[in-house]
């Protein structure tokens, strides 16, 4: 559509068909889940039913003597891996307990861990086998919160676990409080000014404490893998995942096989949100491909999925902030712990740092806590760690707007963080358009249409993510026919081959059809992190830009060779070159690239990024606002209307990127709502389905209205920003502060589902009653 | 081991004969025997609608039913959905309207809304909403699915199609589906 373009662009800006699209609406596009290969086995694995507990022995060979099963593994068959911390997406990954999380030894630390798997003829025949394994367990006490595992008489799930504090986020720490084995391995804490005098300076103060529970990324296609295991010590992996190269990296170190003997080949994938940037599967399948000689091919069922893979963390707060009477924050002090699952590792320092960052905030402490439980190991989801902390924070923000006598909107813009206001954890933001996104929704048709009604209410809360910036490779093709293909390593989760097909068409001049996409294996192009923090149309695109411009540059000295002709002497527009003297006639890109074979070969453009370490990551803000209406008997909430502003940065397909927000803001709607563990008293999760862990359907929402907003980012040759994550951090508390609006609760507990705020509710209600009961006695 | 069992059955209107084992689910059949990989896992409890068919004129979670239960039925797949490489009306506004992002359940809706079409050419925003409650997506906040089956509503109707990005005003936001079991539209 016209008006979404700027004049500067012709393809950036306009909604193209994706080039995947018509093997994704007709059935042809591959999952990983669709590969088969000629003799292919099929893996099961075996995992504890028991939230903590020690194994004594493992017992496989009734299941070995089942006819069709060919290979099994345990623990046993895994090497011992040191621990090494890698970087996975925006996630640091100790190795030694990714290879504990693989295959448990012995140990299994929740419901769901992995202690065996089969490989057999069948998977009906690997799910036989498997129960025809025997382990022998020693039962031990589970802890399940974070405020269980944090007392000094809690059960210990690791005995080399020390506290560490740490003052940034890739800092080693050193030892915090006494030298023993402690559930607690990291505490982040950010501080500057003067607490006291700040709170002394404040008329209002607010202090709550909330407690959300752990989500899932809730992903529909379950992971996967398939392995085949030459006789040439050569590993080939296919499976869906967001990053071929971190499944490379991981997938070498659990195994102890270099990653040169490893390929990868990224299969489509049906969704991640971070959930899909570690390895479940694949060194499993792998270990059993090279047990039997054959493929094996491992899928999760949904069970699995919920038992053993993300999710994210629950987390319980502390919030206490101080305002004077005219909205000014004078002090703020936040205390967090994440639930990181049975191995270190929550997103406790990006939820420190996140969390009150759209606020110029002078006196600050935020204290932060990984904190070691009997649950799976979280993994990334969308902004991991922002949206749990941002719930707590931004619903003391409404809170203390409501006593200043503010709109909440009013009461954010005088303490919005602007270009220069240092973030929690020090340094100053760059350009950024928090402002920006709070304006559009306090001019938007939603918040300025009045909502009339009983139980009805609107609140409004925003939120940041830093967004990820990281490697990426890409190469351009410039084929004898005019047509172009651009390969990159980034896996495609939501339209980001239309992005780049978009950029290349944009610098060459050609039509966005002519660009043909290639999603390439480990071996088939250079490094490249993964699909997730929001970086692929960042810089992916940062690079796929470079990579067109640098074949931009061969073709130029291509036609010059041609006219003979110095390159400067060539000017190209508009997909055509033309001899700056107009000496000879121009001549169209597909024409010159019929003559590559005769002025040197043919044209390979290529390039890398690091998009982290040239600054082009790029702030994300994001403002939501949420008409809801409680049922006054059941205490449901419905959502009416809700709206999301972004800032994009600049948006290269509108489609793709309200897409996002939509996405994002019906995920946090599904957090706010309805999604939790339900664990039972011995550590053992009771809503392992799609019915019981509900997520939203498409009765549960009304359409999203999306206000894109653009505040190019500066430091990106397009102005991009990462749009994948941000708009998942407010909906919680902006569907928290519309329920206080209607029903005049104020909810510190996530999920807000029926039984809970119908609770919170009778308990309102209930206290005149008690009153009167109180003056009759 | 079970004994496999000849099924006679119709799918995408080709009269099919297979073997499959008692035990295996239709989803299994069209997958693992057909090698028809077009319908989805996503569960296999009947919850997310990633491997619904049509069969006989209606939307059938595939992997609640078992393959044996196929013989002698019309089952239709995404497979089966374009007529060779013309796109039904459906998936091309699911592209144009940029209803897919990660695509795995896509097939599902798909087939559901096919099924709702064929029975009512002229849903309300809040009978597609019912339609395509028993299918997840969990990456588009289904507003761009909706606009795609009301585009396409539109379009096989021979109306024009509503402006690109725009509900028409009859269906605009803030109703849904469970306004329908409230009687609050029609
Ligand atoms: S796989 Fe059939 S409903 Fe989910
Ligand atoms: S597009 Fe990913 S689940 Fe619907």
């Amino acid at each position: 559509m016209a008006s979404d373009q700027s004049p500067e662009f012709k393809v950036i800006g306009t909604r193209p068909v994706r080039p995947d699209g018509i093997d994704k609406v007709t059935g042809r596009a591959k999952y990983g889940a669709d590969y088969a290969l000629p003799g292919m086995l099929h893996g099961k694995v075996l995992r504890s039913p028991h939230a903590h507990a020690r194994i004594r022995s493992i017992n496989v060979e009734r299941a070995l003597r089942l006819p069709g099963v060919k290979a099994i593994v345990t623990g046993a068959d895994f090497p011992e891996v040191k621990g090494v911390m890698a970087q996975v997406g925006e996630l640091i990954v100790n190795t030694h307990y990714l290879s504990l999380n693989v295959m448990a030894r012995d140990k299994t630390l929740y419901d769901g861990h992995a202690v065996a798997a089969v490989a057999a003829t069948s998977k009906h025949i690997a799910e036989e086998a498997l129960e025809l394994i025997e382990v022998d367990y020693e039962v031990l006490p589970p802890v399940m919160t974070a405020e269980e595992a944090m007392r000094p008489d809690a059960p210990v799930l690791l005995e080399e676990l020390r506290t560490r504090l740490m003052t940034h986020r890739t800092d080693p720490g050193s030892p915090e409080g006494p030298d023993r084995p402690s559930n607690v391995p990291g505490h982040i804490r950010f501080e500057r000014g003067d607490l006291a005098a700040g709170f002394r300076a404040a008329d209002f103060v607010v202090e709550r404490e909330f407690v959300t529970a752990a989500v899932h990324q809730g992903y529909i296609e379950p992971q996967n893998a398939l392995a085949v295991y030459g006789a040439d010590e050569l590993v080939t992996i296919y499976c869906s995942t967001q990053g071929a190269f971190n499944v490379r990296t991981l997938t070498s170190s659990v195994l102890g096989i270099p990653e040169g003997r490893i390929r990868v080949v990224p299969a489509e994938i049906g969704g991640g949100f971070g959930g899909k940037t570690t390895v479940y599967l694949e060194p499993v399948a792998a270990l059993l491909a090279k047990k039997s000689g054959r493929p094996v091919k491992m899928v999760m069922t949904r069970a699995e999925v919920l038992r053993a893979t993300g999710p994210t963390s629950g987390i319980k707060a502390r919030v206490k902030i101080g305002a004077t009477r005219n909205g000014q924050i004078t002090a703020a002090e936040v205390w967090l712990a994440y639930e990181a699952g049975a191995f270190p590792g929550s997103p406790f320092a990006p939820g420190a740092m996140c969390t009150l960052a759209p606020y110029n905030i002078e006196n600050l402490r935020i204290d932060s806590f990984d904190v070691v439980v009997n649950r799976p190991k979280v993994a990334a989801y969308r902004a991991p760690g922002s949206p749990a902390s941002a719930f707590a924070c931004e619903c003391v923000i409404d809170e203390l707007a409501e006593q200043c006598r503010l709109d909440p909107l009013e009461f954010r813009l005088r303490n919005a963080s602007h270009e220069g206001t240092p973030q929690p954890a020090g340094p100053a933001f760059k350009k950024i358009g928090l402002v920006e996104t709070l304006e559009a929704i306090r001019a938007s048709d939603h918040y300025r249409a009045p909502l009339e009604g009983p139980s009805r209410g609107r609140g409004v809360a925003c939120g940041f993510w830093f967004n990820g910036g990281l490697q990426s490779s890409a190469v351009v093709n410039i084929h004898s026919d005019g047509s172009v293909s651009v390969v990159t390593g980034s896996v495609d989760i939501g339209g980001t081959r239309a992005t780049q097909a978009m950029i290349v068409a944009e610098t060459l001049g050609v039509p966005v059809e002519d660009v043909r996409p290639v999603v390439a294996d480990t071996d088939s192009i250079g490094q490249t992190d993964v699909t997730g923090g929001s970086r692929t149309a960042l810089a992916t695109g940062m690079a796929v830009l470079e990579a067109a411009n640098d074949a931009l540059a061969q073709l130029i000295s291509r036609a010059a060779k041609l006219w003979d002709k110095k390159p400067n002497e060539v000017v190209f527009a508009e997909g055509t070159f033309r001899p700056a003297d107009g000496g000879a006639p121009p001549m169209t890109l597909r024409q010159l690239a019929g003559r590559l074979a005769r002025t040197g070969g043919p044209v390979v453009g290529r390039a890398t990024v690091n998009a982290g370490a040239v600054g082009a990551v790029g702030n994300a803000f994001a403002t939501v606002c949420v008409d809801v209406e409680v049922d006054p008997d059941t205490a449901k909430v419905r959502i009416l209307r809700c709206t999301i502003a972004q800032d994009v940065g600049r948006a290269l397909h509108p489609a793709y990127v309200e897409g996002q927000l939509q996405g994002a803001l019906a995920q946090g709607i599904g957090w706010a709502l309805n999604e939790e563990y339900f664990y039972d008293q011995k550590g053992t999760l009771r809503n392992f389905g799609l019915l019981d862990y509900r997520m939203p359907t498409c009765l549960d929402l009304p359409m999203i209205e999306t206000l894109v907003v653009e505040v190019p980012n500066p430091h990106h040759p397009l102005g991009v920003r990462g749009v994948g994550e941000v708009g998942i951090v407010p909906p919680m508390a902006a569907v928290a502060n519309a329920i206080y609006r209607a029903v005049g609760v104020r909810m510190a507990e996530l999920p807000m589902s029926p039984p809970r705020l119908l609770k919170a509710m009778l308990a309102t209600r209930a206290e005149p009653f008690e009153e009167q009961a109180t003056a009759a006695d | 081991m079970a004994n496999k069992v000849i099924v006679e059955t119709t799918i995408n209107g080709d009269p099919v004969e297979l073997l499959c084992e008692p035990r295996q689910s239709l989803l299994e059949v069209l997958r693992d025997v057909l090698e028809l990989t077009g319908s989805k896992e996503g569960c296999l409890t009947g919850d997310c609608g990633a491997c619904t068919v049509v069969i006989d004129g209606r939307p059938v979670c595939s992997c609640l039913m078992l393959g044996v239960e196929a013989a002698g039925k019309q089952i239709s797949t995404v497979e089966g959905l374009a007529s060779g490489t013309a796109l039904h009306v459906l998936q091309q506004k699911f592209l144009e309207h940029a209803s897919l992002q990660c695509g795995i359940c896509t097939p599902g809706f798909l087939m559901s809304a096919k099924a709702l079409l064929d029975h009512n050419p002229n849903p309300t925003e809040a009978e597609i909403r019912y339609a395509l409650a028993g299918n997840l997506c969990r990456c588009t906040g289904y507003d761009k699915i909706v606009r795609a089956v009301t585009d396409a509503a539109a379009t096989m109707a021979g109306r024009s199609r509503p402006a690109h990005g725009a509900v028409p005003a009859e269906t605009a936001s803030g109703m849904t589906g469970e306004m329908l079991a409230k009687g609050e539209v029609k």
